[in-house]
């Protein structure tokens, strides 16, 4: 076993960060049922896992792409939430000013190249920083996020190539749900696990208990020591699944049988990770509440924040187009 | 004065910026030991190595994702799609990631990224290697567009579209590849939103955009001959527009031919037109013109894609027209 896996602060951090994912879409849904929260959002609860394991791995430099669904690795990649809530409600002190909302948050500080509302373009943006990362020689590595779907996607396998052709540090992570909205990838897709694919550009394909925090960590871990060491890239498959429907509006049921998705509500990667560690005597139920109260705070304070922050003014819809502010008005 | 190629131009340009930074690299089909399709790579990949003339496989929306990539993260990569015919293919990661990312972000990015493709008729390549689709990109916010008319405009607008910090989408076209210019020595930078009066006049108004630039020289020099004098505008860039050098001319000449090898439906002579009326309505002798592709697919005999496009001759005419002057000559 990895020894920052005996790291009782490392593993309480594992803990705390897939809880303020799940604490903070629930507010999300209260917010959007309140009909405060304008637009959508694609949930990620029952996929915490995948998002901790895997930016638990990465050091402050390595870069992240991410999806639609996105909220997850944002919380993971050690967002501000304040910034994260104001951005979903629209107003000016989100982390894009109220232009990108739930599917476009960006922190550059933090390496994350953007969740994206096109299904699989992160896919080459994370494969550019990788190169860009070798290019520098900086021992940077890029991870980037996708789903199921995203895998039948032509950047999927354009980029994949050309990691494995250039040896990129770059890893991609397949969230398989088993959904790409309505659609069962079984239904679309005639190879059994997404990691297999891995073989046709010849790199290593791996596939992982995507609600098992330690799992998705340990061979997360092992990917970023290949890219780090120029080895090139890695794909890492995570089984998992998505408790809602596909977005805030879709109650996800008249395409999944209730029996699937109540065998994967047994499975929470939450609840089994807590009990394991009140099992392992590495933590006591009352360190877990406090935990679970330092969070709950975190998730109202932000949505305080956000609910005292003001919307932009209409002017700021003529903003940051391009670099260089005063160019604008030539363009408009 | 030394004469070079428009295509030794673009690799004197891009070679030029490489030594200056070491952040500018390229990626694109065959600009390796081939030095480019047209040779605007010429030279650069023995002195740069694969890593910063990087050939790509045949994969537009994801090398232009790469390249979007490595600009997000301190590069300043030149992408190069072979034909502008291929621009859709890249659509998503031109049209929606490059356009946009700053703006979805709040400001938080920069993309110094440059698109380099190429564009026009000339050389029967039919329907799919022969358009000129800078309207398309025009059309959507968040990108420059720029249209050189010749080596030295193309040497100086693409020094210019590298050291910038936006994308910029770069149209270079294919018939001037092994036109020779006079390209004067050292460094050109022709700025961005500036359009070029490259011959004065007081007839009319001609803007053409890039190749149509010299066909319309060459319309000139036939109709100073009849007494005919007409200004030229290059317009250099379609975003940023330089409008206020159209609209000054316009209020002299009180006349205006726009000159694009765009098709014609929706396309940029049409944008100009309409912006520029609401400021010159008044001082119009004529409805406003243009010659531009007809609205039908690029065809493959030389007689049908000569019937479609803009020429000299047809400018030539177009001016006579519109001068009232069609009858004689
Ligand atoms: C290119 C593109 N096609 C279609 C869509 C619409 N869409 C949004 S999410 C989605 C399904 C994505 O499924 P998957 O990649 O498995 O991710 P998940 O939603 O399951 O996390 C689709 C089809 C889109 N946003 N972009
Ligand atoms: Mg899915």
């Amino acid at each position: 076993m990895l020894k920052i896996l005996r790291d009782s602060d490392f593993l309480a951090k594992l803990f705390k960060d897939m809880l303020k994912i799940r604490l903070f879409e629930n507010k999300v849904v209260e917010l959007y049922s309140n009909g405060i929260m304008p637009g959508l959002a694609h949930l990620y609860i029952g996929e915490e896992a995948v998002a901790v394991g895997v930016c638990n791995a990465l050091s402050e430099q390595d870069y992240v792409t991410s999806t639609h669904r996105g909220h997850g690795h944002v919380i993971a990649r050690g967002a501000d939430l304040n910034k994260m809530m104001a951005e979903i409600l629209g107003r000016r002190t989100g982390y894009c000013k109220g232009k990108g909302g739930s599917m476009h948050i960006i922190d550059m500080t933090k390496g994350l190249l953007g969740a994206n509302g096109i299904v699989a373009a992160g896919i080459p943006i994370a494969t550019g920083a990788g190169y860009s990362a070798k290019y520098r020689k900086t021992k940077q590595v890029s991870v980037v996020f996708f789903g199921d779907a995203a895998s039948n996607h032509g950047n999927f396998h354009e980029s994949i190539n050309m990691a494995a052709a250039w040896k990129l540090p770059v890893i991609y992570v397949c969230e398989n749900n088993l959904y790409g909205i309505s659609v069962d990838i079984r239904k679309v897709t005639n190879t059994e696990n997404i990691a297999d694919r891995a073989c046709a550009y010849n790199i290593p394909g791996q596939i992982v208990d995507g609600n098992d925090v330690v799992a998705v960590f340990e061979i997360a871990q092992k990917a970023v020591e290949r890219a780090r060491q120029g080895l090139g890239p890695t794909l890492i498959e995570c089984k998992t699944y998505r408790w809602k429907g596909h977005h805030l509006a879709d109650p996800g049921t008249i395409y999944r049988a209730e029996k699937e998705r109540k065998e994967w509500i047994q499975k929470c990667p939450i609840k089994n990770f807590k009990e394991r560690m009140i099992k392992n005597n590495t933590f006591s139920e009352k360190e877990i509440i406090i935990f679970e109260n330092e969070i709950k705070e975190l998730i109202d304070n932000a949505t305080e924040f956000a609910l005292n922050s003001s919307y932009p003014e209409k002017s700021e819809a003529y903003e940051d187009i391009y670099f260089s502010a005063k160019e604008e008005e030539v363009y408009l | 004065m030394r004469e070079i190629t428009y295509a030794q131009a673009i690799s004197e340009a891009i070679d030029e910026e490489m030594r200056r930074d070491e952040k500018v690299i390229m990626f694109g089909e065959d600009i390796g030991i081939k030095g480019g399709n047209f040779g605007q790579t010429q030279g650069l990949y023995e002195k740069y190595g694969e890593w910063r003339i990087k050939d790509t496989p045949i994969s537009e929306n994801s090398f232009v994702g790469l390249a979007l990539g490595a600009a997000l993260t301190g590069l300043r990569p030149i992408v190069e799609i072979m034909y502008s015919d291929f621009l859709v293919v890249a659509g998503d990661q031109i049209f929606n990631q490059l356009a946009k990312i700053r703006y979805m972000s709040g400001g938080q990015t920069k993309v110094p990224l440059t698109l380099c493709t190429t564009i026009g008729m000339g050389r029967s390549t039919a329907a799919q290697h022969s358009q000129s689709l800078h309207a398309l990109v025009s059309h959507v916010p968040g990108l420059k567009v720029v249209m050189p008319s010749n080596a030295t405009e193309a040497k100086g607008l693409l020094k210019t579209a590298i050291r910038d910090d936006n994308p910029v989408i770069f149209f270079e076209h294919r018939m001037e590849f092994n036109q020779k210019h006079n390209v004067p020595e050292g460094e050109i930078l022709i700025p961005f939103g500036k359009a070029n009066i490259v011959k004065e006049g007081k007839d009319i108004t001609v803007v053409g955009i890039a190749r149509e630039v010299s066909n319309s020289l060459k319309a000139s020099e036939r109709l100073v001959k009849e007494g005919i004098d007409i200004e030229i505008i290059d317009l250099r860039t379609i975003v940023p527009m330089d409008r206020k050098t159209i609209i000054n001319s316009v209020k002299k000449t009180g006349k205006l031919l726009i000159v694009d090898e765009g098709h014609e439906r929706c396309g940029v002579a049409a944008e100009i037109g309409m912006d520029i009326i609401k400021n010159v309505f008044f001082d119009l002798d004529l409805p406003i013109e243009r010659i531009c592709t007809k609205n039908v697919p690029i065809p493959f005999s030389p007689i049908l894609e000569e019937e479609i496009m803009p020429t000299e001759d047809k400018i030539y005419h177009r001016v006579k027209r519109m001068m009232r002057r069609d009858n004689i000559g």
